[in-house]
């Protein structure tokens, strides 16, 4: 077949490719700009190459933030997903029941992030605040103000609170697309819940709760008001995440070029993880990754 | 396999039903004999999957007994019935292999794996499937799953019956042909019970022995594909099958004719008798395959108007006129017929009145 060649099509690419510079490329390449450069005024700036990439990977501060990053979105991810799969089944199918559970159920995705730090800033207090109080009332010694351990717990605990909602959606959405021939035929088939759920359910839920922990992982490793409100990163540098470190570098010290470079090693690190769970989702969804 | 029994069963979605209306299965009594092939006609929302669920147990009737072989199953639940059911859309379990996929019924219920191993072969074997056993069941054409979700039945050896839910409706036409050949051929093979539910008439007509024609939660008849054709026992039964269908003109009855517009349609006087005792809305039905057309006129004879000839290729249709009202005349391809003044005749044997919507019964007419 002979195609036209005709170079105008060109020109209908060009609000995509106009929209795509300004929101992704031209702010992306001011931050490659500002890596390779140590900038000492606005007149005077020096090309200095790899030079703030080496400095940030090899500053023992950042594998500190960087090791305590990966733990946090390693148990938010273990205990949103499950638990947000498990509180979906649990939930009625219709009726007014339904509605009302996913109203509450919603409720703590509505609070702005800061609100949500303030309200466990005040509610973990050993002094006024209702859990803080309650716990310390059982004889455990909970100060989240003085102990890395008890700080670290209260973060944990309040993301769980606050986007396992968003986790116990998705799913629940993805259990309402499940045609009821499916549940019908599995009891002609004599299989059991746990076969239900293993061959039926998860399998088709695999579209939505990758979304789910794409989404989960994404918001987790770049957290960072509500820990900021409730702890502002301590005590000591016990919560201080990726995002509050990075900040810290770029705003509080103003050190421009390893904040910059560090941006980027950040953003790779994000793209690389998303791409690993994509890819093997799916290979295991066309039975591959058997 | 099983003989199963309907004793006054009657379903409702309803929690209190208030009359006749509420009910999606109105009370009846029906019994399936064991090895039989039935088909359950008629258009959607009849009561056809209901009363299909009700015998495999997913939906628990609201009135009445179902019996498999004499012995009471109301209270069983599904999985205690030993009914194979393929749905209209093919269930598979998708991460599983077409091997798994087959064997996962039998595992279910603790069989041995030697013992699954030799039934799942076996089954693939009968359904064509045994190159495709290792391969991931959702990868396969529409056909080839509902084969599986049929070999999922097939592989329990103590089935009573086998449902089928429309489940030809996503197959390519030209498949659906290798696969109702297929299910005969293990109908004929297992004697199995199979009852099957569409609302396509070619498909219960060739597919079953006995057809059931559905129609408001009513089984309206049950015959053979000739009785449902030559003796509809309902209007719905005429007006459904058969293409064009049934001819049903109002009328009013003569001592020995039944007035259709004022035109007299001689009849049997008993018949006429008949339906007179029987009082009611009166209809007179006659199918476009058994008018006589003659373009020239014939003693008994009708005069009436041909409107329009439709050449449909090996027949012919023609809308003809009598009063007010139309009716539709299958003619032989080769019969000449042409539109203007044209003369009708209405076998006796082949004219049926049909009284609040039920024929009249054939002691006199047929």
């Amino acid at each position: 077949m002979n195609k036209t060649v005709d170079n105008k099509a060109w020109l209908l690419v060009l609000p995509v490719f106009l929209c795509v510079a300004f929101s992704a490329i031209v702010p992306l390449m001011t931050v490659v700009n500002y890596s390779v450069q140590d900038i000492l005024g606005p007149d005077q700036r020096v090309f200095v190459g790899t030079e703030w990439f080496v400095k940030v990977l090899t500053d023992p501060e950042l594998h500190g933030a960087l090791y305590r990053q990966i733990v946090f979105s390693f148990f938010v991810l273990a205990i949103e997903m499950p638990l947000g799969v498990a509180i979906s089944l649990a939930l009625p199918a219709s009726g007014w029941r339904a509605s009302l559970c996913l109203v509450l159920l919603a409720l703590p995705l509505l609070i702005p992030w800061n609100v949500v730090g303030t309200i466990w800033q005040i509610f973990g207090r050993g002094d006024i605040g209702l859990a803080g109080v309650a716990v310390n009332q059982l004889g455990i010694d909970y100060n989240y103000t003085a102990y890395s351990f008890d700080a670290w717990i209260t973060v944990l605990v309040m993301d769980i609170w606050h986007w396992t909602p968003l986790v116990a959606l998705l799913s629940y959405a993805g259990l309402r697309a499940i045609p009821g021939a499916f549940y019908q035929a599995a009891k002609i088939d004599g299989a059991t819940a746990w076969a239900v759920f293993r061959y039926i359910q998860l399998p088709k839920l695999r579209g939505v709760l990758l979304i789910a922990l794409l989404l989960r992982f994404m918001d987790s490793f770049m957290i960072y008001t509500e820990p900021f409100v409730l702890t502002g990163g301590g005590p000591g540098n016990a919560t201080t995440f990726l995002s509050q470190y990075l900040t810290r570098l770029a705003v509080g010290q103003f050190d421009v070029g390893p904040a910059a470079a560090f941006s980027l090693i950040y953003f790779l690190i994000i793209l690389l993880f998303c791409f690993v769970f994509y890819t093997v989702i799916e290979a295991y969804g066309k039975g591959r990754g058997r | 396999m099983a003989r199963i029994e309907f004793r006054q069963l009657a379903h409702s979605y309803v929690q209190r039903p208030a009359g006749p209306d509420d009910y999606a299965l109105k009370p009846m009594d029906q019994v399936w004999d064991d090895g039989g092939a039935y088909a359950l006609l008629g258009p959607s929302g009849c009561g056809k999957t209901t009363l299909l669920n009700i015998i495999s147990g997913l939906v628990p009737p609201s009135a009445g007994r179902v019996y498999f072989n004499g012995k009471d199953v109301t209270g069983l639940r599904t999985e205690q019935r030993n009914i194979a059911q393929v749905f209209q859309f093919p269930v598979i379990y998708d991460t599983m292999s077409v091997f798994d996929n087959l064997a996962f019924p039998l595992r279910n219920r603790g069989v041995a794996e030697p013992d699954v191993r030799s039934r799942v072969q076996q089954v693939a074997e009968m359904l064509e499937l045994t190159g495709d056993l290792a391969n991931r069941a959702s990868g396969l054409a529409a056909d080839a799953k509902q084969k599986i979700s049929l070999g999922r039945g097939l592989v329990r050896k103590d089935v009573a019956a086998i449902l089928f839910d429309e489940p030809l409706t996503v197959i390519d036409p030209h498949l659906k042909w290798v696969l109702r050949r297929k299910l005969k051929q293990i109908h004929h093979e297992f004697k199995l019970t199979l009852i099957y539910v569409t609302h396509d008439q070619t498909e219960a007509l060739t597919f079953a022995d006995r057809v059931l024609v559905m129609v408001d939660g009513r089984i309206v008849q049950n015959g053979t594909p000739q009785q449902l054709f030559e003796q509809p026992a309902h209007v719905f039964v005429g007006h459904f099958i058969g293409s064009p269908g049934m001819n049903l003109l109002p009328c009013t009855l003569d001592v020995d004719a039944a007035l259709v517009d004022g035109i007299p349609i001689p009849l049997a006087p008993g018949y006429v008798a008949q339906a007179r005792a029987a009082g009611g809305e009166l209809q007179l039905g006659i199918r476009p395959e058994f008018v006589r057309y003659t373009a020239e006129r014939q003693p008994g004879a009708i005069a009436t108007t041909i409107q329009a000839v439709e050449d449909l290729g090996n027949c012919k249709i023609l809308t003809a006129r009598l009063g007010r009202h139309e009716l539709k005349v299958k003619v032989d391809e080769d019969a000449a017929a042409a539109t203007g003044p044209g003369w009708l005749g209405f076998p006796e044997k082949r004219t049926r009145i049909y009284v609040d919507g039920a024929a009249l019964s054939n002691a006199v007419a047929g």
